[in-house]
């Protein structure tokens, strides 16, 4: 079985998102497609999948044309997608689910078995009665797994399938999808990540701006597909350590108002100072940082920002001191979607007069967007950009005199160019005197980048370590709540 | 409590479900709508066109029972053009919803000006055998002919049960009811699942819309008798209301228009008693009904739907996520 991709075009406005796409699937083993935010991987595989209707090209399986742009004629011909983030119908149960749309004359009670048959052979523990929104990101995934392979996909396309999800679902699901390619199926793994994709597939092609730029074999040097991503080979930012300042942010018996808390904090960072906050998802991390910010009150304790109490202080007071937030959620909190890069600059800037003179802000937009490197214009809705150009907005949007900044996940979803470009701004701001408290999953950037990791574990920080010193070996052991002596 | 009493209870009751019975018809076709994602906010102005015409219909012809075709027509053109526009379109529903009601309700009050006062045919009056004659007997009291509450109406009040019974068993019942609801819910799931999103909008769109007509027909064919103008003003926004009360929920949604029903014909009743506030009575039952949407507020009906899980989905009153967008693939 082959699956062959020829010519493939699709426009979005000026923006070319692919350009005349040649690609060739084979069965048998997993391939990668790789390249960075934007080059237009997730549009091929869209196309690919029926969900978007390409502006010219063709699509062969076994050297017979499938019908473009119809959902249905790919289900049909057996070539099932798996969405970056999992198209499940949340407030519907499992089961409602797995029938929906199948078009299969079942009836519920052989779906159900149908259901559990396929979920334990891959090992999946999925209770068909619970509703969706109960589900984690992996086991949403394992859910659209399993009923693209009932629905009888021949062809699986994966979509940045490890954002979000736990070690171990990360493992299971590359055990699957190996299992499914030895089956003789096409499977299509499509991430940014140059590990996962070197420990997964056998053959991969990388895309740069909406054209295929290079195909290897894989194992490669990991250089050559480095270059092929991104023109040249990335230098990482080495970080050098210097004695944090005066105490900016201190935390006495600070416990946040949540259920999932177990104990106080009491901490103070200094200027200039990196503390990264490493440990699950869900962990505590969220409210620890959300209470920081003055979003949402202590149960107890108190919080000094700059020597000032503002333990009980609105936002508004959190952020005339110095306080700034950046959430995970870039478009959900962050952005406002809808408004331009323009709207959003003159938000940000307070003051100015009581009448927008346009010509002169997107002036000012536009100088900015240049300064920042952000791909987009004065004129692009926030939520046309990438994830990495939403984050380079981001940041250019906060402040120049900022005491404390507090984010959540800050290079998550970023290639490295874009993650490398943020975590520079940042340390510029560190060395400026600005103290930085950080959540992250990714154990590199944390080691990398931090003078102190906290490691929450159930609530708790279960410890306080120097990133200078700890082992990411040891680092994992403590996040999964073992202590590695 | 003599016979008298229990027979006046009955007669009361009776008369609650046979005055909701348009509401019922609209708001079970609403919710319909609504769950495919689309708000036909258009309400008030369909049902007061649709009970001048199916009023007109059946005064002209004779029929009532062309009356109800051509109101469900007339409305289902209505849903047509809240579709149209915001499909092929992309206008935004509300806007155009809120000008159709306009519209409805002026073209009603113009074109059926000859119609004021005239007589026609109403729905012909029903007792089922056998069940309208169910009763309980209360020792001492005297007989409870519960049977007359439900069964000893005119033929639209029947329709109005099936709507319900229908309505809740398609929706969550059938596989189609479950396609409807997935649409509704995150239009880009049903997309990626093969199903034709906006082809299946329309569709519940102006299915909903039918429904809707057959509760302007109901008014002015059976519950309010005759055209006059205004005639119906303000039940569609009522039904509107009903709807989130109902926590598009058919079967809740129904509840709201009998607790609707009950308000109403409590403030008539109370009206004789009570001279001095005779201009506020009529209108109390709205004020009520607000108020009755303010309890049901979602975070308390989301406990409550956590705790009694296997009645979640009558419980949450969670409105469909993708209400009121538009969706187009690029």
């Amino acid at each position: 079985m082959s699956l062959e991709l020829r010519g493939i075009h699709k426009r979005y406005g000026s923006v070319r998102a692919n350009d005349g796409v040649d690609l060739i699937l084979e069965a048998g083993s997993i391939h990668g497609l790789l390249g960075e935010n934007g080059a237009g991987k997730s549009t091929l595989m869209k196309v690919l999948s029926g969900f978007v209707a390409p502006d010219s090209g063709r699509v062969l399986l076994d050297g017979r044309p499938v019908r473009l742009g119809s959902t249905r004629a790919a289900i049909r011909a057996g070539i099932g997608m798996l969405h970056q983030d999992p198209l499940v119908f949340l407030p519907f149960t499992v089961l409602d689910n797995f029938i929906l749309g199948s078009g299969r004359r079942v009836r519920r009670a052989a779906a159900r078995r149908d259901l559990q048959r396929m979920a334990d052979q891959f090992g999946f523990r999925l209770d068909p009665e619970a509703p969706a929104r109960s589900l984690t990101v992996g086991e949403r995934q394992q859910l659209e797994i399993v009923r693209l392979l009932w629905l009888g996909a021949r062809v699986l396309i994966l979509d940045e399938p490890t954002t979000g999800i736990s070690a171990t679902q990360q493992e299971r699901l590359f055990a699957t999808l190996r299992a499914l390619a030895e089956q003789g199926m096409i499977v299509a793994f499509v991430s940014h990540k140059l590990e996962e994709v070197e420990a997964l597939c056998r053959r991969v092609t990388v895309m740069r701006r909406g054209r295929v730029v290079g195909e290897a074999d894989l194992p490669c040097p990991t250089e050559r597909l480095v270059e092929m991503m991104f023109g040249r080979v990335q230098v990482p930012v080495v970080r050098e350590r210097a004695a944090p300042g005066d105490a900016v942010l201190e935390l006495q018996g600070m416990r946040p108002a949540d259920r999932g808390v177990a104990e106080s904090h009491t901490l103070a960072v200094g200027r200039g100072e990196v503390i990264g906050l490493a440990g699950l998802e869900g962990s505590g991390q969220r409210p620890f940082l959300r209470t920081c910010a003055g979003l949402q009150r202590p149960a107890e304790g108190r919080i000094r920002v700059a020597g000032r109490d503002l333990t009980r202080a609105r936002y508004r007071e959190f952020r005339r001191a110095g306080v700034h937030f950046l959430p995970a959620g870039r478009l959900e909190e962050g952005l406002i979607s809808g408004l331009t890069l323009t709207e959003h600059f003159l938000l940000a800037s307070p003051g100015g007069s009581f009448v927008i003179d346009w010509a002169q802000a997107e002036a000012e937009a536009a100088a900015t967007i240049a300064e920042n490197l952000i791909v987009g214009s004065p004129r692009s809705a926030a939520e046309e950009l990438s994830g990495g150009n939403q984050q380079r907005l981001l940041l250019s949007l906060m402040p120049s005199e900022v005491q404390v900044l507090l984010m959540e996940h800050p290079t998550r979803g970023l290639d490295l160019e874009s993650a490398d470009w943020v975590w520079r701004r940042l340390l510029e701001r560190s060395r400026r005197g600005t103290a930085i408290v950080f959540a992250s999953s990714d154990l590199e950037e944390l080691l990398r980048y931090s003078d102190r990791i906290l490691v929450f574990f159930a609530g708790k920080v279960l410890r306080e370590v120097p990133a200078e010193t700890i082992s990411g070996e040891d680092l994992g052991y403590l996040i999964g709540g073992k202590d590695p002596r | 409590m003599h016979q008298e009493t229990l027979d006046f209870v009955v007669a009361t009751l009776a008369s609650i479900v046979a005055a909701a019975s348009p509401l019922v018809y609209a708001v079970v076709g609403e919710t319909i709508t609504e769950k495919a994602g689309v708000i036909n906010l258009s309400l008030d102005g369909s049902i007061m066109l649709s009970a001048m015409a199916g009023f007109a219909t059946a005064f002209m012809t004779g029929s009532v029972l062309l009356g109800f075709v051509v109101a469900a027509l007339v409305s289902m053109a209505m849903a047509l053009v809240i579709a149209f526009s915001s499909i092929e379109l992309r206008l935004n529903q509300i806007a155009i919803g809120f000008v159709l009601t306009l519209l409805g309700a002026n073209l009603a009050s113009f074109l059926g000006r000859s119609y004021v006062g005239v007589r026609a045919a109403g729905v012909p009056h029903l007792g089922i055998p056998w069940l309208e004659d169910l009763s309980l007997r209360i020792p001492k009291v005297g007989s409870f002919r519960f049977g007359a509450i439900f069964f000893d109406h005119n033929l639209s009040v029947y329709g109005s049960f099936l709507a319900i019974l229908l309505g809740y068993w398609f929706v969550f019942r059938t596989r189609r009811g479950l396609e409807l609801q997935g649409v509704g819910e995150r239009p880009e799931a049903a997309h990626a699942r093969g199903l034709a999103v906006n082809r299946l909008r329309y569709f519940y769109t102006v299915l909903g819309g039918a429904l809707v007509g057959l509760a302007g027909a109901a008014f002015s064919l059976d519950v309010r008798f005759g055209w006059r103008e205004g005639l119906t003003t303000n039940y569609g926004w009522i039904a509107l209301a009903i709807v989130i009360f109902g926590g598009w929920h058919p079967v809740r949604a129904a509840a709201g228009a009998y607790l609707f029903g009950a308000l109403s014909v409590l403030a008539l009743k109370l009206q004789p008693q009570l001279p001095d506030l005779s201009q506020i009575l009529p209108i109390t039952p709205f004020a009520l009904m607000i108020f009755a949407l303010l309890l049901v507020s979602q975070d308390w009906s989301r406990r409550l739907a956590d705790r009694y899980s296997r009645w979640r989905r009558l419980l949450s009153g969670d409105p469909p996520s993708a209400i009121g967008t538009a969706f187009w693939r690029d």
